[in-house]
């Protein structure tokens, strides 16, 4: 992708640079820039803390898992080191707006590639594919997007909690468990059974499994023994936490965010106005 | 010829339908989450079958015999795949008939605009079921997003890049999922477009796409606006009260 002038229009222009040298590894365009800039990549290989060299992905959104976790979680486990800017006030919020970055005036919003990303689906899409944790063909990723589908639909049920009365959160509760053993977990257990692979699809890490962990170890926060009838997934766990970049993300000190407490969803209503 | 590819000359074999190759969706028969999935296939030209949900018991059935990978429906029965998640039934269909743009970046452009779309359409699916005296509220607030916050994106898209399509210069999922918003929209306000100039040409170029006018016209697999025997009919038959 060339820089053209509309890109350096789109964005401040330090960030434009930055999206510029990132694509050097790709070696797709003809800029003038780019002849100057392999040059300066190859004399500085492995120093990745360079600000300019970096052009790491950047994300915008509270700080706080929501709707962005996912995206951490996929970043974290492809290896790719991103930044972070924490909504932290309504004022930063509008600011935000005004400035025209958030194509439909939401967050998340993740800085990639040149690109202002925004709804979760897509920015997910997006990684999976850039990164091969896509499948490798039209039917594994149709594999894939169903299984991310429904593990989507459980943490989906697990991210309203926090926003609920005590007594809708009890009744949701119960139903988030139910539903993990019967209707989701199952899923997954007999897919690993049947095939016998470490991973879910096509005998390959993938999305998916990154996504069903995410999913586990957010269920056990709701209930510890919730895996106590899926021996495979019980296993499955245990050997995706062990994957180098998945076990640095679980470490303490990681950019994964801790459950959501009350100083959290204070702020967040604060922000929207809730 | 004809006679040696019948399903009868060859024993054990699939049902004529299956032999047809044709996708075979599975929900409700009205709108409601397989719309989206109707809209794509024939917009791509792709003909295919209904089998309609119309009782609790035939869902239930349906589960008990393992068809549903979540216990759900919309189901599409398609290249010998059993698919359910409107979302990966979508982006196969997109994929497989060159509907997802060219490259990474397009798909992401397309990607981006098509949930930005379904989250406006989610409200107008979901609308049937409000309660009567939260109608009007709602209804104000379907108004509201699609002309502050949705329609006047595709509006500058459009003008900016003066293309007939949303993304790459060609016909893609991003376009018909446009459309088919567009007319769910006006369906309950009218006049939903008038400030949209970009949007009346694109409603209208895209009306006239050989495949999707065929399917803007009666008799086709379009199905009509929900109606109160609709909302009673998914009610009883997902129990919900």
């Amino acid at each position: 992708m060339q820089i053209t002038a509309a890109l350096l229009a789109a964005v401040p222009l330090g960030t434009a640079w930055r999206a510029g040298w990132a694509r050097l590894g790709s070696a797709q365009f003809s800029s003038p820039q780019a002849g100057g800039g392999r040059h300066f990549v190859s004399s500085r290989c492995g120093n990745r803390k360079s600000e300019v060299m970096a052009g790491k992905p950047k994300l915008y959104y509270f700080d706080g898992r929501g709707k962005m976790e996912s995206i951490r979680w996929l970043l974290a486990a492809a290896g790719v080191e991103f930044e972070e800017e924490f909504l932290e006030t309504r004022e930063q919020y509008e600011k935000l707006l005004q400035s025209g970055s958030l194509l439909f005036q939401q967050v998340p919003l993740v800085e990639i590639d040149g690109m202002k990303m925004v709804q979760t689906r897509a920015i997910l899409n997006y990684i999976a594919a850039k990164y091969n944790l896509y499948g490798k063909d039209l039917k594994e990723r149709a594999l894939i997007d169903m299984y991310v589908e429904g593990t989507t639909d459980l943490m989906g049920l697990i991210m309203q909690l926090p926003l609920q009365s005590a007594e809708m959160r009890e009744k949701n509760l119960a139903l988030i468990i139910e539903r993990a053993k019967t209707r989701y977990f199952p899923v997954y257990e007999k897919a690993l059974k049947d095939h016998g692979h470490d991973y879910l699809v096509g005998n390959k890490f993938s999305w998916a499994d990154i996504h069903l962990l995410e999913a586990i170890l957010m269920v056990e926060e709701c209930k510890p023994d919730i895996l106590s009838a899926f021996p495979q997934l019980q296993a499955f766990k245990g050997r995706i936490s062990n994957i180098p970049t998945i076990k640095k993300f679980l470490q303490p000190g990681s950019q994964r965010k801790p459950p959501a407490d009350d100083k959290y969803i204070a702020n967040v209503r604060k922000i929207f106005n809730i | 010829m004809r006679y040696l590819f019948s399903a009868s000359y060859f024993p054990g074999i699939q049902k004529l339908s299956s032999m047809s190759g044709k996708p075979r969706l599975t929900y409700i028969n009205g709108r409601g989450r397989m719309e989206p999935v109707r809209w794509l296939l024939a917009a791509a030209g792709v003909e295919f079958e209904e089998n309609f949900v119309e009782t609790k018991e035939q869902l239930e059935k349906l589960i008990k015999g393992g068809d549903l990978l979540f216990q759900q429906v919309p189901m599409v029965e398609i290249d010998g795949m059993k698919m359910v998640q409107t979302r990966a039934i979508l982006s196969y269909i997109a994929g497989k008939y060159n509907l997802y743009g060219k490259d990474l970046k397009e798909r992401a452009l397309i990607d981006m605009y098509v949930e930005g779309i379904t989250d406006l359409m989610q409200m107008v699916m979901m609308f049937p079921f409000t309660p009567a005296e939260a109608k009007a509220k709602n209804l104000a607030s379907i108004e509201e997003k699609a002309t502050k916050r949705y329609f006047p994106v595709f509006e500058k898209i459009l003008k900016q890049h003066g293309q007939d399509f949303l993304v790459g210069n060609r016909l893609s999922w991003a376009d018909v999922q446009l459309l088919e918003a567009i007319l769910a929209v006006e369906e309950k306000v009218p006049a939903v477009l008038s400030g949209f100039p970009q949007l009346q040409a694109f409603k209208t170029k895209m009306s006239n796409v050989p495949t999707i006018k065929k399917f803007l016209q009666p008799g086709s697999a379009r199905k009509p606006p929900p109606d109160e025997n609709y909302v009673a009919l998914v009610m009883s038959i997902f129990n919900l009260s």
